[in-house]
């Protein structure tokens, strides 16, 4: 549904099926589905023609799922937290927090602990956060970096005192940790491979997506991956989550229906610091099997990019984890697969290119046309790609895509705005 | 009228209430360290003890000024930043990549003394400038929040040096090292220090402090004494008020991103041309976070953040006393952490507090006029 369908519903009603009428428009999810197919189909021509099969292979698309996975947290993370209209920047810290204190307990008395635990360090950053933010009314994302650094300070303490001395432990890293259980669907694995393995189009490349997404996978991707869903419904679906949301779009208003908004922003930080506490668990339980410092290199901001990338919705931020933890995890694989990479840029700028000139935005549709060009003739010149460029691309992606798209992302409208009870105009 | 005397005695309050603040946190951070330290075993007065005898030594006096210069830099850039509400969130970004091109421009040009080293401040102004301006531009031009531009960036400018200091490209690689440095620079790049002996050992205090003091008085006078620095506090206290009395917020919004990145661009230079002489990796990162602490403990005041520059330094040079004593020297970060998170609240705290304070006191002005009002009415009805 548009902005206009919600302002004027007659539009809506007269029109009689949602198709593609004149300025019509498909609903949100077949467009998505749309989008997402011809993005595989085009990963599928670049594959055909650089002979980098491996780029869809299912080692490479389960390495990205697990790379994507913490980030996806981090973002759901953020999506909790400034939904209610607080924005937390403090998701790197309290990821950290979830690394530890998952390791910590995780070495001694299980794994599933360990997940337990580290739910309960990041819910504390949280908690941390939210008497900051909303009790004593203080900016969020100063708050935010004190929490960054006061996480890091007393990891690096913690440490020192908890693993240092202990079999198998330095002052830097955890003893290791018992793996958790991981999963492969028989039969359907086998298949996928096989298929895979045939190179062909489109159907190959689906195959490896499946195969990598039902191949040895962890419990807690399972988790983690359920819960976008799970916080869509709850955030979109409930009365709960309206109220939550309301508190992000005009506190005040909630106030005047009842609504307690101290308690929902509360809520919302503590889960918002939960999530990250388990992208933190994620990384020492299944990334890894033992915490190391430094081991978030950076994931929670990441992940707020993520989210943002994704206009604070769920699926959105989905998309934007995988772009993030597919590049991510180009850099493990073959070379190949990175140089590939330029030609599936060509080929996407060379879109955009077309679609702006379209609407006549002849600029902006040369600008794209050049880098095209030149990106294409790189690779046609080229054997390889230095790792770091890659390394650097979903960076550049989410700066070009919030330099595009700016307009059309819509943040909470009182989002990291400080709201005091009883004090609204 | 009582207000005469009345004066006076706000301005004594509000005199109190600025400094309690900073020390009202200072306080809570070390007893909550404090009590960090029991909780985990150990003694918390012999710790701070350790550290304050530590920093007794000249030598280490030096590190902690050398350090402070630093942090005084990349405090004052992002403070520039806060008075127009901008979070210039990558002055980390901005002075690594300002100071990786400006020590290669250094290391590739020889000319006199003077000029050279001038033509490496101005490169990296130029650059951390550029870096910065992106964000400003995306800011101004598409509305991008410069917040997560500049997290982007900064990402961005990590892998961009990683790539460009490899010894095939711009780097050069020491024999019989795996560290990857710049080209060193010519001596005449140099940057002139204080050399203070101890025990016969030589520790230079690195001449640019005088830049850091200059710059701060500099960023004092622009702000309070200028026309561009009143446009810029306008316009970060109120935007709508800014552009109601014909303020260009997009051009303040640009020019304090410009500046915030240029001065960011120089954070690097104490330590490239007062003793390094070379860029390379283990310059340090985080300094933008850090210097976002700085500025919020000093109120973005040029004076306030020498000051935590200077506890900044203390805290981070004296730490390494620590280790040798059987505690963690990582206690000095939480001890950071802490400062942040209680100097923030304060503010806060004591800014509510003051309003309350004021608001009772216009009370009982008006209930006393009010008062004497009445009882005037009354003699004059007793009068008649």
């Amino acid at each position: 549904m548009t902005t206009s369908d919600v302002r004027n519903p007659k539009t809506t009603a007269r029109r009689p099926a949602p198709g593609r009428g004149q300025g019509g428009r498909l609903p949100s999810w077949q467009v998505q589905l749309i989008v997402i197919t011809a993005g595989i189909a085009l990963v599928s021509v670049v594959r055909l023609i650089s002979g980098a099969n491996d780029v869809t292979s299912v080692g490479q698309v389960a390495a990205a799922l697990e790379l994507a996975v913490p980030i996806g947290l981090a973002a759901l993370g953020g999506l909790w937290s400034e939904r209610s209209g607080v924005v937390n920047i403090g998701l790197e810290g309290m990821m950290i927090l979830g690394t530890w204190f998952g390791a910590w307990a995780g070495y001694q008395w299980g794994p599933w602990t360990g997940v337990v635990m580290g739910i309960v360090g990041g819910a504390l950053g949280g908690l941390l956060h939210a008497v900051v933010t909303i009790t004593f009314g203080v900016d969020h994302i100063v708050s935010g970096v004190a929490i960054n650094i006061l996480a890091l300070g007393m990891t690096q303490y913690l440490s020192k005192i908890a693993f240092n001395g202990v079999k198998g432990g330095t002052p830097v890293q955890s003893p290791n940790i018992d793996p958790l259980q991981r999963w492969t669907v028989p039969g359907l694995s086998d298949w996928m491979t096989s298929l895979n393995h045939h190179h062909w189009f489109l159907v190959s490349d689906l195959a490896g997506l499946v195969g990598g997404l039902v191949t040895n996978i962890s419990v807690l991707t399972v988790v983690s991956v359920a819960l976008v869903p799970v916080s869509f419904w709850v955030l979109w679906r409930t009365a709960f989550g309206l109220r939550l949301r309301s508190c992000g779009e005009a506190p005040v208003a909630a106030e005047t229906l009842g609504v307690n908004v101290y308690r929902y922003k509360y809520i919302a930080v503590v889960i918002s610091g939960a999530l990250a506490g388990l992208a933190g668990v994620f990384l020492s339980e299944v990334a890894a099997n033992f915490y190391r410092e430094n081991s978030t290199g950076g994931r929670g901001y990441i992940g707020l990019a993520a989210m943002i990338f994704g206009n604070w919705r769920p699926g959105g931020l989905a998309l934007g984890a995988g772009l993030f933890g597919f590049t991510d995890s180009l850099r493990l694989r073959q070379d190949d697969n990175v140089h590939a990479m330029l030609l599936l840029l060509a080929f996407l700028l060379l879109f955009l290119a077309v679609r702006q000139a379209m609407r006549r935005r002849y600029t902006q549709a040369v600008v794209a046309l050049v880098v095209a060009a030149g990106s294409a003739l790189w690779y046609a010149l080229s054997d390889s790609v230095p790792p770091d460029f890659i390394n650097a691309a979903p960076y550049v992606t989410t700066l070009l895509v919030l330099g595009v798209s700016s307009q059309r992302l819509r943040m909470p409208r009182a989002d990291g705005i400080p709201y005091r009870r009883g004090e609204g105009s | 009228m009582k207000k005469p005397a009345a004066l006076p005695r706000i301005d004594r309050e509000r005199v109190i209430l600025a400094v309690a603040a900073p020390v009202l946190a200072i306080v809570v951070a070390m007893v909550l360290s404090s009590v960090i330290l029991l909780a985990s075993g150990k003694e918390p007065f012999e710790a701070f003890r350790l550290m304050f005898q530590y920093a007794g030594n000249a030598d280490i006096q030096v590190l902690i000024l050398n350090r402070a210069t630093t942090y005084y830099l990349a405090a004052v850039a992002v403070a520039i930043g806060f008075r127009m509400n901008l979070f210039n969130i990558g002055v980390d970004g901005q002075y690594r990549v300002a100071a990786m091109i400006a020590a290669v421009v250094g290391g590739a040009v020889s000319l006199p003394g003077p000029l050279h080293i001038a033509l490496i401040l101005v490169v990296a102004v130029l650059v951390g400038g550029f870096w910065a301006g992106i964000a400003g531009a995306l800011k101004v031009t598409r509305g991008v929040s410069e917040v997560v531009s500049t997290i982007m960036l900064n990402s961005i400018a990590t892998y961009l040096i990683s790539y460009l200091i490899q010894p095939s490209v711009l780097g050069h690689q020491p024999k019989g090292s795996n560290n990857l440095t710049t080209t060193p620079l010519k001596s005449s790049a140099y940057f002139p220090g204080i050399n203070v002996t101890v025990n016969g050992a030589l520790y230079p205090i690195w001449g640019f402090i005088f830049v850091a003091i200059g710059i701060g008085v500099a960023f004092h006078y622009t702000l309070n004494r200028t026309r561009f620095g009143f446009d810029l506090r306008a316009a970060g206290a109120s935007e709508s008020a800014a552009i109601a009395s014909g303020v260009d917020t997009k051009r303040m919004i640009l020019y304090s991103m410009l500046i915030s990145g240029g001065l960011a661009g120089l954070i690097g230079m104490p330590q490239l041309l007062g003793e390094s002489h070379q860029y390379s990796l283990d310059f340090p990162a985080g300094l933008g976070f850090m210097g976002i602490a700085i500025a919020l403990l000093g109120r973005n005041n040029p004076v306030g953040i020498a000051f935590a520059s200077l506890l900044w330094a203390f805290l981070d040079r004296s730490a390494p006393n620590l280790d040798f004593n059987g505690y963690a020297k990582e206690i000095a970060t939480i001890v950071q952490g802490l400062i942040v998170l209680s100097v923030v609240v304060a503010y806060e705290v004591v800014r509510r507090y003051g309003l309350r304070r004021q608001q009772q006191r216009v009370g009982e002005e008006l209930a006393h006029t009010a008062k004497a009002e009445r009882a005037k009415v009354a003699a004059q009805g007793g009068a008649a």
